[in-house]
């Protein structure tokens, strides 16, 4: 047993022998494997490394930061001292100045293709570069440097997939999300402003797991996360169906914990895991806690999303109308599965609206018709 | 023999700063503060409905997260005269006193902690040792040898492992680092309870503002309304959650960083170095009822000049001669290069002229910096908890007196031992616990209204821009974990016409003006010593205990400036 594997920190969690062995042959058919791979599974299990992982800080606030370590499940100081190796981190790192960066270049070289490079915040194109420069590099370089030989990169936070704050209208620093910068290499992108703290974990924790990035939207982020609407798993969604709206902040209605349709929200359009995931271990998310939501992880929101209290144009992909086991299984496309579908589908009926899309629709182009101004940064 | 040291990047601090430093010998003789990114914020606003600004000057920074839409809401209600709610203005405080908990104690173990503990040292500790070193100073239940065994355990095998990530290549071992190798394990104990505490005091936003980082905020009030009798809202059973983790906050402070923070400042009683510029700025907040009520502050307003306790000077955020920005250093240009700007009047039209990237040193004689120059009638001013420590003391604040006066006797240091670098990290700690004891106090207040029958969080009275004078200008200020901050709005036809912010960290972390006279952050690393020019501890320890905050202090002002592309 290899000091820091995976297997280390098993015992150390007082998991026993049988049960890792367990975990392992469960890992193998999860992942289509026959009983064969097990022993590969386990010695790599037993063998391996914590993997490196170098996390870079460029145009932006830390909020991504911040959220990343009020994850609780798995907690941070699990995750950086268990499961991975976090090298570079400027905000958490012990090191400073020209030691911090040869921290940083000793991953690269000793660890060529084999770390995760994360990324926070916009890298800035005007007067080349200037405005954002680390130990004197500018963010680009760095952000290319670091990028030749990462294993996968993960853009965390709006500012890293969309430029954020300061990519909106005029864009004074020509701030640029980081595919623009990075060609060589796929970008997983992990929107929000900031992501909620187990999106942020939980992406790392699945390339760990299962030892390929999750599976992505039509626009590269986790499907896991980014795949269904705010307004779908919304509390106040009942509200919605039943034609119950705060007409204003504090007045009856909001007193009663109604839909915030009219006073701005921006859920019917956000695709994010909030309203299930909720912030900060369960706790709540904007909506229930009765502000509008301001659809933080689309593209380029700072101008798609204001004014932020008035409200949308029209309320896109309501599958309403008509017989609910109908529209379930028209969403499907697949009949015979009556009680199964009718059960995940149901709740978009309720007599509202009269556009007839199915549920829960990640069709790029389809989105982009319903938001106000497309992203025209991505390409 | 002089050397030219460069520390970039400045770690464990938000954003980008670097420091270069002259050290003569084995002292600092000049010291050369820069921020080096930028983002455009306030140009980005202009234009845009007033309402809607928080939400983007919010994320000037993600630590300060709270404090930026407070200032801001507070710039909107002001130019527009528009009252709030009392439950706002109590929801608003409990939201600004848990902040300032939660950043002190982050910042003292994750941000500054490595720069007075050595984590290699723990390795060597007895943890029986160490249990009893925390059993004699606190009744925080986390203190079996057992419990220190593991922690030392959990340290030994990451450093076994080869892989040390974020302890890697730090300077432990180094001859400044004071605390016997027991205190050192509580140290690192106490870095990893933190680390899973400061997520649970966070819930207190999301209760409020739905989320943390960035929670939500609204002109005129607050968003989330309160109705004991409905499951959607802010209830009993909402309250509650409030209520226990303020009680769990509190306990937490108690128990562990104020004990910490004495134990720790004992071993370094001799490290008086870096007090800095002496002249001290406090805009005051957290009112009692209302913001214009500067009488009714948790923490008062004012100016203490050269250390001179005996008075303080009033301050006024709307006379153009009081708080002025000055660009002579950094890289933006004014039509009088030299002259001074009220924020009211504020421009900034970026001009880099520095070296080309990558580049391996700065010239302080030219430009130097993204950070502007403010200064209050033309002195540099030192913002921040010790700032508001000092000021509240010199006007006679009993609470805070007492809290400073037994703590320094505990450690047997004068009153003058508050001006160093452990002054300042000392008063951050005690800035927590007031904090924190507030905290409960307001949440009093909060429930004793609703009982009370006002269960209003919003005024809708001025929501409307119909309602709004053709033109109007404002300004929101509080204090920040940092220090004083404020934003100025003009507004013209329902739209921000100029918006404008000076944060506390452009106060500290400003370049020279054109006299030369440095800000804090150069100013208090002048005889710093250095025992070793490749590993610049203690000079790390001086710029850590500000806080630094770089993203909030590097931004462009630009009410009537151009477009820079």
């Amino acid at each position: 047993m290899k000091k820091g594997s995976y297997y280390d920190w098993a015992r150390q969690k007082g998991i026993s022998r049988r049960d890792f062995l367990r975990f392992c042959a469960m890992t193998a058919a999860m992942l289509g494997l026959d009983a064969t791979a097990v022993p590969r599974i386990v010695e790599a299990l037993e063998n391996k490394s914590r993997p490196p992982v170098i996390y870079l800080n460029l145009q932006e606030c830390t909020c991504c930061g911040e959220s990343f370590i009020r994850s609780a499940h798995p907690l941070f100081s699990d995750l950086i001292f268990n499961m991975i190796s976090l090298d570079y981190m400027e905000t958490l790192q012990a090191a400073a100045g020209t030691q911090a960066e040869s921290v940083r270049l000793k991953t690269m070289q000793e660890h060529y293709g084999e770390y995760i490079l994360v990324v926070e915040g916009s890298a800035t194109l005007a007067e080349g570069g200037i405005y954002c420069t680390i130990g004197g590099m500018t963010a680009n370089e760095l952000l290319k440097e670091c990028a030749d030989g990462a294993a996968a990169v993960i853009a965390y936070g709006s500012c890293a997939t969309n430029a954020c704050v300061q990519g909106a209208h005029p864009n004074p620093t020509q701030a640029v999300p980081i595919r623009r910068i990075v060609k060589n290499k796929p970008v997983i992108d992990v929107p929000g402003c900031p992501p909620i703290a187990e999106v942020i974990t939980g992406t790392i924790v699945h390339y760990l797991t299962f030892g390929k990035i999750p599976e992505l939207t039509s626009l590269g982020r986790p499907k896991a996360f980014y795949s269904k609407r705010v307004h779908d798993g919304c509390t106040r969604r009942a509200f919605f169906d039943a034609g119950q709206f705060v007409e204003r902040f504090d007045d009856e209605g909001a007193r009663k914990g109604w839909c915030l349709y009219k006073v701005g929200c921006k859920g019917p359009v956000a695709y994010n895991a909030c309203a299930v995931t909720e912030w900060n271990d369960g706790v709540s998310f904007p909506v229930k806690s009765g502000h509008p939501c301001m659809a933080c992880s689309e593209n380029n929101w700072y101008d798609s999303s204001t004014p932020f209290y008035a409200h949308l144009a029209e309320i896109p992909n309501e599958a309403i109308g008509g017989n609910p086991d109908h529209i379930g299984l028209a969403a499907l496309g697949v009949a015979g599965l009556g009680v199964v579908a009718h059960g995940g589908i149901t709740a978009a009926a309720g007599g509202r609206g009269k556009k007839n899309h199915p549920a829960g629709s990640t069709d790029a182009k389809q989105r982009r018709q319903v938001t106000k101004k497309t992203n025209d940064k991505e390409d | 023999m002089t050397t030219r040291i460069v520390v970039d990047p400045v770690t464990r601090i938000e954003g980008h700063l670097r420091i270069e430093a002259i050290v003569d010998g084995t002292k600092i003789s000049d010291a050369v503060s820069s921020g080096t990114t930028f983002r455009g914020i306030e140009k980005i606003v202009e234009n845009r409905d007033p309402r809607d600004v928080w939400a983007f000057v919010q994320r000037i920074c993600g630590v300060c997260t709270h404090i930026h839409a407070i200032a801001s809401v507070r710039a909107v209600e002001d130019a527009l005269d528009y009252p709030i709610p009392k439950n706002a203005n109590y929801i608003r405080n409990i939201m600004t006193l848990t902040q300032f908990t939660q950043d002190h104690v982050i910042h003292f173990y994750h941000l500054h902690g490595f720069d007075w503990i050595d984590v290699l040292s723990a390795l060597k500790a007895d943890p029986k040792a160490t249990s009893s070193l925390a059993m004699s100073i606190s009744s925080w239940p986390n203190s079996s040898e057992g419990y220190f065994r593991d922690v030392q355990n959990k340290v030994k095998n990451i450093v076994q492992s080869g892989q040390l990530g974020i302890f890697a290549n730090a300077y432990w071992g180094h001859p400044a680092y004071r605390l016997p190798p027991e205190a050192n394990l509580m140290g690192v104990a106490h870095y990893l309870e933190a680390l899973s505490w400061q997520k649970e005091i966070a819930k207190v936003h999301t209760v409020f503002g739905g989320k943390n980082p960035h929670p939500n905020y609204l002109v005129g009030g607050h968003a989330s309304s309160i109705n004991l009798d409905d499951v959607h809202v802010l209830n009993m059973e909402r309250l509650n959650l409030v209520k226990t983790k303020i009680d769990e906050a509190q306990t937490f402070v108690n128990q562990v960083l104020i004990p910490d923070i004495l134990a720790i400042a004992s071993f370094y009683k001799k490290d008086l170095w870096g007090g800095g510029i002496g002249n001290f700025l406090a805009y005051g907040g957290v009112p009692l009822v209302d913001i214009h009520e500067p009488d009714s502050y948790l923490f008062p307003r004012g100016i203490v000049l050269n250390r001179d306790l005996s008075k303080v000077y009033d301050l006024d955020l709307k006379d153009p001669s009081h708080i002025q920005e000055f660009v002579s250093h950094s890289w933006y240009q004014y039509e009088d290069k030299d002259a001074g700007l009220h924020p009211w009047q504020g421009r900034t039209d970026p001009a880099y002229d520095g070296p080309k990237p990558p580049y391996h040193n700065l010239d302080e004689s030219k430009k130097y910096s993204w950070i502007k120059t403010p200064r209050w009638q033309g002195h540099a001013m030192e913002v921040g908890p010790l700032a508001r420590f000092v000021v509240a003391y010199a006007k006679g604040n009993k609470e805070i007196k007492e809290m400073v006066d037994s703590s320094l006797q505990k450690l047997d240091l004068p009153l003058n031992a508050l001006f160093s670098t452990l002054g300042r990290t000392l008063a951050r700690a005690l800035e927590a616990k007031f904090c924190v004891d507030q905290l409960a106090g307001f949440y009093a207040d909060l429930i004793a209204n609703i009982k009370a029958g006002d269960t209003q969080t919003f005024n809708p009275e001025k929501w409307e821009p119909s309602r709004w004078p053709a033109e109007a200008q404002g300004v929101g200020w509080a204090e920040a974990p940092r220090g004083a901050l404020a934003h100025w709005i003009k507004i013209r036809g329902g739209k921000v016409e100029g918006y404008q912010a000076v944060v506390p960290t452009t106060w500290n972390a400003s370049p020279r003006d054109a006299t030369g006279q440095k800000g804090p952050y150069e100013a208090s690393l002048l005889d710093t010593p250095v025992a070793a020019t490749d590993q610049p501890l203690e000079l790390l320890r001086t710029i850590h205990s500000f806080d630094p905050c770089i993203a909030c202090a590097a931004h462009l002002i630009t009410p009537q400036g151009k477009l820079l592309c």
